[in-house]
């Protein structure tokens, strides 16, 4: 058993620590409060390759591999979720199925300017009427000659509004089912195309979670990803990989959240001692501290089994769950620590504490993954 | 053009530092070990002469144990195109002196165009290193530059160095030594696939013996290192801003007489 | 004279010594007894200046004065102390931190192959051999070093040492050696002043006033100048302050900044990141004044007061007007 980071594995962590303590922490608290998109940090963010991290150099990535990813997943996501989960869409739900199931012609297209960092891309599966039960699409996409006319909405669409190109799941046969369901690219500005409301949320508010609206869009067969039918295997398989980024997120909310405690029990007193050292905070931070590495843990033997190919979708639901359940608990038991001063936002644990909820929700909720997780155990996969 | 840049790797400025058990040295257990930041002014310099001009070799150097090729591998990663670690346990008590005449050394093999370094190492503070690596390859040397431009003739650079009240504009022929105040430029975090590539780059080994130079000892030899003598403690002076600012200023006065 | 303790006089470039030469010669009259000469490479020296050398405690004054000598560059200078050094044989040559001192010593050490201790702030005779105290890691520890052989060359921290007293009539020996003054390779386009702030230099200064992130912007700075011109210290500021743009580089105190040790340190919503307690733990009296009573700088400081600043500054320089107007 080997459990080291290459060289640059560290390397690329340390790069996104500095550059998230630096450029990100300093307007965290600022972006969250005005609920404002961070374009010129993002910009960046791309530009360093962070957009693209697994996505080979042929195809306008950093040619790194998912351990790297998670890594660097993690240090944004301690400074601040929304850039987190920007991040993670780009590298694991929009740029992963492009790279593993598209052409070259479509790669050249839709994944060299997102894995360059030149553009924003997202992926467009829920529904109203189809979240969790994601087999149940309602958006048609009926073949008209080497076009579909795709009819329906999209709801809770991370990066909707910002996004140059959008991975949209629809059915192109409804009697098929879910075996009907086939995935394309619709790039922005395409008639029939438009983003309805940007949602108002409790916590990643900085980040852009919009309606996407499609009314009679013409959408190249050129465009489509896969074969058709093949569109929910493709949705799942992508889940897994955005399962361990969102994982890598929780972790990072949670170990922000956590130094924070950490440092405020340092420096805080009551009766005359730094309040760490009474034994009731003492263990809570011991207990959060185990709780975080074992998180982490679990996300690194998940990102491991992608990098080399592996199957990993129970894995890659444990990591989410377990790290998800963290990420509340931690910054809950952080905000404990504060005491009165954590409820205030300059204390900044709160942010911390809204911005976990959000990883038990998306990308299959807390519920979804013991479902995969308990089939997974049971033997009963399909 | 080459340019070479000397860099140092130096604790991390967080870092509590603490005096090993032979009171000579360092505690280095638990150091996170970076770059010393002026001399990523140096490089991040390079880098943009080299962006300007096109056609610029750009050769980082260091001088220490094996720990240094982590520091070389992430000047590297922001973009160096190669580097050289004179890593010889004979020079592991190298004072500046000593440190220069390696240095200088490898910068007669490579002959560069330029040398560029920061304005000081923040562990040793002493900030000698450039000017003595100039004076032994008898080149003209600049302190504390806060700006740069080599003619278009690649014969002399433009520098503005920094000194008390003001800025110094020169010309100065190269080769030339320049040493990087902060200001200079803000330099640039290693992209990925900076990091990616830099393990194709060359890092090449040199010993002392490479260099041709001599045995010597140090002219500057550390005879201990100590922690600071602790402050006395303090004290809060209470009351409200009226009553503490008037405290505070008699104290300064009659206690303290320091004004 | 071949025990001689030298200092390298630093000059307002207007032909008078800066007052720091009276601790340099101050401290070279200690160590030396008595032995001590000034050297002085300028493009005009005043007699006041040089009256002013010999009661501060100069035996003598080698004097080398040509155009070609300013400004300072180190292709001119080295040379020409070398020589000096040469016939000389001088036990010591000390020296202020200042911009052009910190290269001409450290160049001058190489041409000599002789040890450079730079910014001491501490220095003594153990039996015959010199002993120089540096902070090194800025300020985080003290390093005590030695000389392996003559002349031994350091550098003087500003308001560490006890400057000498002038001694009215005492005069020193002005010898004007001759000199071969080499060809300069550097050739000077132009200086760029600075707009004055009318405070003294940072490094300089005996008493500093810096302002960190609780200053909340650069618009606030002022009241800090005004303090500032009221009791005559110089502006700083955290690196925090500097990195959010509010103050340029050259104001930063810190490890990768300036580092100070003046008589005074009055820090104003400073929090005492380790690194800028680094670059002024040494100073001799710290006062704190900061709203978070948490704030590490109150670990360090003489004095504290938890408040807002922008409460205290005004009263403290109502204060201070009130004070030094008596």
């Amino acid at each position: 058993m080997k459990l080291e980071l290459t060289d640059e594995q560290q390397m690329i962590q340390a790069m996104a620590r500095e550059f998230a303590e630096s450029e990100i922490a300093p307007i965290a608290d600022e972006i969250d409060r005005d609920e404002r998109f961070p374009h010129e940090t993002v910009k960046r963010m791309g530009e360093l390759g962070l957009m693209g991290i697994a996505v080979p150099e042929a195809w306008g990535g950093a040619g790194s591999d998912m351990v790297s990813y998670v890594l660097a997943l993690e240090e944004i996501a301690k400074q601040c979720a929304s850039h987190a989960v920007v991040m993670s869409v780009n590298n694991s739900l929009y740029g992963w199925p492009i790279l593993t199931y598209g052409t070259d012609a479509q790669r050249e297209r839709f994944l060299k300017p997102v894995a360059g960092g030149h553009a924003l891309g997202c992926f467009a599966l829920t529904e109203p009427q189809a979240g969790s039960d994601a087999r149940n699409q309602a958006t048609t996409a009926v073949r008209d000659g080497d076009h579909y006319a795709v009819n329906g909405r999209k709801l809770f669409i991370t990066n909707g509004r910002e996004s140059s190109f959008a991975l949209l799941f629809c059915q192109t046969d409804k009697d098929k089912a879910h075996r009907g369901i086939t995935a394309m690219v619709v790039e922005k500005g395409t008639p029939g195309f438009s983003v309805g409301k940007t949602e108002d949320k409790l916590g990643i508010r900085a980040s852009d979670t919009a309606e996407l609206i499609f009314e009679d869009c013409r959408v190249p067969v050129a465009h489509r990803i896969g074969d058709e039918g093949q569109g929910f295997r493709i949705a799942l398989a992508a889940l897994d990989g955005g399962r361990i980024g969102i994982g890598a997120q929780a972790v990072g909310i949670a170990a922000g959240a956590l130094a924070r405690a950490i440092a405020y029990a340092r420096e805080r007193k009551t009766f005359g001692v730094p309040i760490g050292e009474h034994q009731m905070i003492g263990w809570k931070l011991a207990d959060m501290a185990t709780a975080v590495d074992a998180a982490r843990l679990l996300v690194w033997r998940a990102a491991w089994l992608k990098a080399k190919g592996r199957r990993c979708t129970l894995e890659a639901s444990m990591a989410k769950l377990f790290a998800s359940r963290t990420a509340v608990q931690v910054t809950n038991d952080a905000i404990q620590v504060h005491g009165g001063y954590g409820y205030i936002r300059e204390y900044q644990v709160e942010r911390y504490y809204r911005d976990a909820k959000i990883t038990e929700l998306y990308e299959g909720t807390t519920e979804i993954q013991r479902l995969v997780v308990a089939r997974e155990v049971l033997g009963g996969a399909e | 053009m080459k340019i070479a840049v000397l860099v140092k790797q130096v604790p991390d400025t967080a870092t509590q530092m603490k005096v090993a058990g032979t009171a000579k040295a360092i505690e280095t257990a638990g150091i996170t070990w970076i770059v010393s930041p002026y001399d990523e002014y140096a490089v991040e310099e390079a880098l943009r002469i080299r962006e300007k001009r096109g056609q610029v070799e750009v050769v980082v150097m260091s001088l220490g144990p094996d720990r240094v090729k982590e520091a070389l591998r992430s000047c590297l990663a922001m973009g160096a195109d190669r580097a050289v670690h004179v890593n010889d346990p004979a020079l592991a008590e190298a004072d500046t002196l000593m440190a220069a005449r390696a240095l200088a050394a490898v910068i007669k093999q490579e002959a560069p165009d330029l040398v560029l370094t920061g304005r000081q190492a923040i562990d040793d503070d002493m900030g000698a290193v450039p000017a003595q690596v100039a004076e032994i390859l008898g080149w003209p040397c600049a302190y504390w530059i806060m700006e740069e431009a080599i003619a278009d003739d690649g014969k002399t650079v433009r520098i503005g160095r920094q000194v008390e009240g003001g800025l110094e504009i020169f010309d100065v022929p190269m080769p030339a030594v320049l040493s990087a105040q902060k200001g200079l430029n803000e330099p640039r975090y290693p992209t990925l696939k900076g990091i990616m590539g830099a393990k194709k780059k060359e890092i090449k080994d040199v010993k002392a013996s490479d260099l041709g130079l001599a045995a010597e000892a140090p002219q500057l030899p550390v005879v201990a290192l100590e922690a600071l003598p602790p402050r006395p403690p303090g004290r809060i002076i209470p009351g409200d801003v009226a009553t503490a600012v008037k405290e505070l200023v008699r104290s300064l006065r009659e206690e303290a007489k320091a004004i | 004279m071949a025990n001689a303790f030298w200092c390298m006089v630093e000059d307002d470039r207007k032909g008078t010594p800066k007052k720091v030469m009276a601790e340099v010669i101050g401290e070279a009259t200690r160590l030396a007894g008595g032995d001590v000469e000034a050297v002085w490479l300028t493009d005009t020296a005043t007699d006041d200046g040089i009256r002013q050398l010999g009661e501060w405690g100069a035996k003598k004054v080698w004097l080398i004065e040509g155009a070609e000598l300013a400004p300072y560059r180190a292709e001119v200078w080295v040379p020409i102390v070398a020589e000096l050094v040469a016939a000389q044989s001088p036990k010591a040559i000390l020296g202020p931190v200042t911009s052009r001192q910190r290269e001409f010593m450290a160049r001058l050490a190489a041409r000599l192959g002789v040890g450079l201790a730079g910014d001491c702030m501490g220095l003594a005779m153990d039996g015959d051999k010199l002993v120089g105290t540096r902070p090194v890691y800025a300020g985080k520890l003290l390093a005590k070093v030695a000389w392996a052989k003559t002349p031994w060359l350091a550098t003087l921290r500003p308001n560490v040492f006890k400057p000498a007293d002038a001694q009215p009539g005492q005069t020193a020996a002005v010898e004007r050696p001759s000199v071969q003054i080499p060809a300069a390779q550097l050739k000077l386009v132009e200086r760029r002043e600075e707009a004055s702030t009318g405070l003294p230099e940072l490094t300089e200064a005996e008493i500093v006033i810096s302002g960190g992130r609780g200053m909340k912007g650069p618009e606030n700075y002022v009241i800090l100048e005004e303090l500032g011109g009221i009791i005559g210290a110089a502006v700083g500021a955290s690196r925090a302050a500097v990195d959010a743009g509010w103050r340029p580089h050259r104001f930063q105190i810190g490890q990768t900044g300036r580092t100070i040790s003046p008589k005074l340190y009055l820090g104003f919503g400073v929090s005492g990141a380790i690194q800028h307690l680094a670059g002024m733990r040494t100073s001799k009296v710290i006062v704190a004044v900061n709203k978070d009573p948490e704030a590490p700088i109150f670990k360090i400081a003489d004095y504290g007061i938890v408040a807002d600043l922008f409460e205290v500054v005004p009263q403290l320089t109502q204060e201070f007007k009130r004070l030094l107007e008596k």
